[in-house]
């Protein structure tokens, strides 16, 4: 086991170097380079922009600038925003806990009913049921949420007046867990509802893989109840996948959490980034690409584990 | 997102005995017409794109002429307007046919390069293999650890938002899953004796990729390029939104969106029909796709 945990670490290697690549290409190559706020500033002029470049080392050759850039980010000197002149790494870290918040509650919601529904598909396959969730699974991954969460906002926040329309709390109610409730209501439901989608879909293939195998036809015929032989039997394998499943849908979920920011208001780091593009805060927009990748890098790594500690076979490839 | 395995229905699996043999695309046409939501959503396509194609007949407005003294009219209220006006005065139905060609193009656009983009680095990793393949896929999975919302705004940024530079922006963020797909499908085919036989004959690896490999791996390209052009157009509409993509005063989906947002407590029809436009297409291309797969999936070969 540790082996295979050294070797799937050693395997993430290249994926980081090539994700500071991107990174660091991607800024480079922004119209302006890294110092797009100051050429596009008609009073600093050409000279100020050479000793500019001479303060942040960009006379330098790239290749010394990528690695000066490469040690910033391990060491967590991230730079600093142009406007403010706060460290990005702190205004990134800030807000985390409220885009984790709401990811968390989407997708445990969208989990259990996500599995719910594609075990019972799977377990009543062509079923009218089966049939519906199906069907509803491609609906749900039509809907261009933004536009959903519009309809939400629409309907739940200006007409019936249940709900509030965006934010995390209240003004003067800052702290208080039944505000922060009400308001996660709306924005969770909106990204849940693709992540549901998706789950259903790979619970459902997932299952029905298993529960068609022979070790499950054994256990029926040794006289094993309908539940006891999914849950013991078919589960840990359907499980697999599903494992494998969250690791991969996390960057999905980083693109959804920022559509449902967007459209709530909610200020995590979905809504960051927004703001950092319309600010041209390229240290920030660079910062938020190099932490998200960072965190679907780890997050695969550790689904990867879990695969190989519920599959002894994993561990031997 | 769409890659969960489809299963077979055993209605097909009984399939009655034919006298004539029948050609693999006879067999694939008449599978995918049973399936009724894959042949409404075929139905929808078709319409879209013509009503798309032929929007300067089709409009009964300039889709840009403002006209102040007629803004906000509801739908039906004026028979002139059937959708009613926008803020500006301009004729909804008019702007979601132009719309409409602007959403249609770019997710086709976006579709092209994609599968382009994905075959070629597919076909290349695939039939070369080793430290190629390793390279290749390496840059897939490196590509994949950026969400791509975030990889597309970002670059959306960078570039003059044309039509085509959205297009090519939301291609270039997104064919990784097409190469991963040709590249499983041609590392099954390659060892296969027709291409044994090929190289045998002195056939070079071009020849071999793009003659014998590409037209076997066909299906499955066909669709992923069907639920290509579902995700790209939804990623139009949704950076548009943004306004990092299509720009006023051409009208998209997405942008008329935007706009609409600002008058959504008292008009919400001017939010409701973009946004449904967007779901019908998306929805109708998704449908095709889960249909065309059904069809297409050689496990349901019959002979």
């Amino acid at each position: 086991m540790l082996q295979f945990i050294v070797k799937r670490i050693l395997h993430s290697i290249p994926l980081i170097i090539g994700v500071s690549l991107i990174g660091f290409g991607l800024m480079h190559l922004a119209p302006g380079g890294p110092l797009a706020v100051y050429t596009l500033n008609p009073t600093i002029t050409a000279q100020d922009i050479e000793r500019i470049k001479i303060v942040f080392g960009l006379d330098q050759p790239v290749h010394v600038q990528y690695f000066k850039w490469a040690k910033g980010m391990f060491t967590g000197s991230w730079g600093y925003t142009f406007f403010g002149g706060r460290p990005v790494l702190n205004v990134i870290l800030e807000r985390v806990p409220a885009t984790l918040l709401l990811m968390g509650s989407a997708l445990s919601i969208a989990i259990v009913v996500g599995m719910f529904v594609g075990i019972l598909g799977a377990v009543r396959r062509y079923s009218l049921f089966d049939y519906l969730a199906t069907t509803g699974a491609i609906f749900a991954l039509s809907f261009p949420t933004f536009w959903f969460g519009l309809m939400a906002i629409y309907v739940f926040a200006l007409n019936l007046r249940w709900l509030p329309s965006g934010g995390m709390y209240e003004l003067g109610a800052e702290g208080d867990i039944l505000d922060l409730l009400r308001h996660l209501i709306l924005p969770t439901m909106v990204l849940a509802l693709v992540i549901v989608a998706t789950w259903s879909r790979y619970a459902r293939s997932s299952f029905l893989e298993v529960i068609h195998q022979d070790y499950i036809r054994t256990a029926r015929a040794k006289g094993l109840r309908g539940p006891a032989i999914l849950f013991r039997h078919a589960f840990p394998n359907a499980a697999k996948p599903l494992i494998a499943l969250l690791g991969v849908q996390l960057p999905f979920l980083f693109s959804g959490a920022l559509v449902a920011e967007t459209i709530f208001g909610w200020p995590g780091m979905g809504r960051l980034f927004v703001d950092a593009l319309t600010m041209k805060e390229n240290p920030v927009l660079m910062g938020m690409m190099m932490f998200t990748a960072f965190f679907v890098i780890v997050s695969n790594l550790l689904a990867d584990i879990g695969v190989a500690l519920i599959d002894p076979r994993v561990r031997l490839t | 997102m769409h890659s969960a395995a489809p299963d077979i229905d055993p209605r097909l699996a009984e399939e009655p005995a034919q006298a004539l043999p029948q050609s693999q695309w006879r067999i694939v046409l008449r599978r995918f017409l049973r399936h009724r939501l894959a042949v409404a959503g075929a139905v929808v396509v078709v319409l879209l794109c013509a009503s798309a194609l032929f929007a300067d007949v089709l409009a009964p407005h300039d889709p840009t002429l403002l006209e102040t003294k007629r803004r906000f009219l509801g739908p039906l209220e004026n028979m002139a307007f059937l959708l009613g006006t926008d803020e500006l005065g301009r004729d909804t139905l008019s702007r979601l046919l132009y719309g409409g060609r602007v959403s249609l193009a770019v997710g086709l656009v976006a579709m092209l390069t994609t599968v382009g983009t994905g075959l070629v680095i597919g076909l290349v990793a695939g039939y070369y293999g080793r430290w190629i393949d390793d390279l290749l896929m390496r840059f897939v999975d490196t590509m994949l650890c950026f969400p791509q919302v975030f990889l597309l705004l970002v670059v959306a940024a960078f570039v003059p938002p044309t039509l085509l530079s959205i297009s090519l922006v939301i291609g270039l963020t997104s064919w990784m899953e097409v190469a991963r797909i040709v590249r499983a499908e041609i590392l099954h085919l390659k060892e296969q004796d027709f291409v044994q036989a090929a190289r045998a004959l002195g056939a070079g690896g071009a020849r071999i990729m793009f003659k014998e490999l590409l037209p076997n791996a066909i299906a499955p390209v066909l669709v992923a390029a069907t639920l290509r052009v579902a995700t790209a157009v939804l990623m139009e509409s949704y950076i548009s939104f943004l306004g990092y993509g299509i720009q006023p005063p051409l009208a998209s989906w997405g942008n008329m969106l935007t706009n609409a947002q600002g008058y959504f407590d008292t008009v919400p029809f001017l939010a409701i029909l973009p946004g449904a436009m967007i779901t019908l297409t998306v929805m109708s291309f998704n449908f095709l796709g889960d249909g065309l797969r059904d069809a297409l999936d050689p496990r349901l070969k019959m002979d």
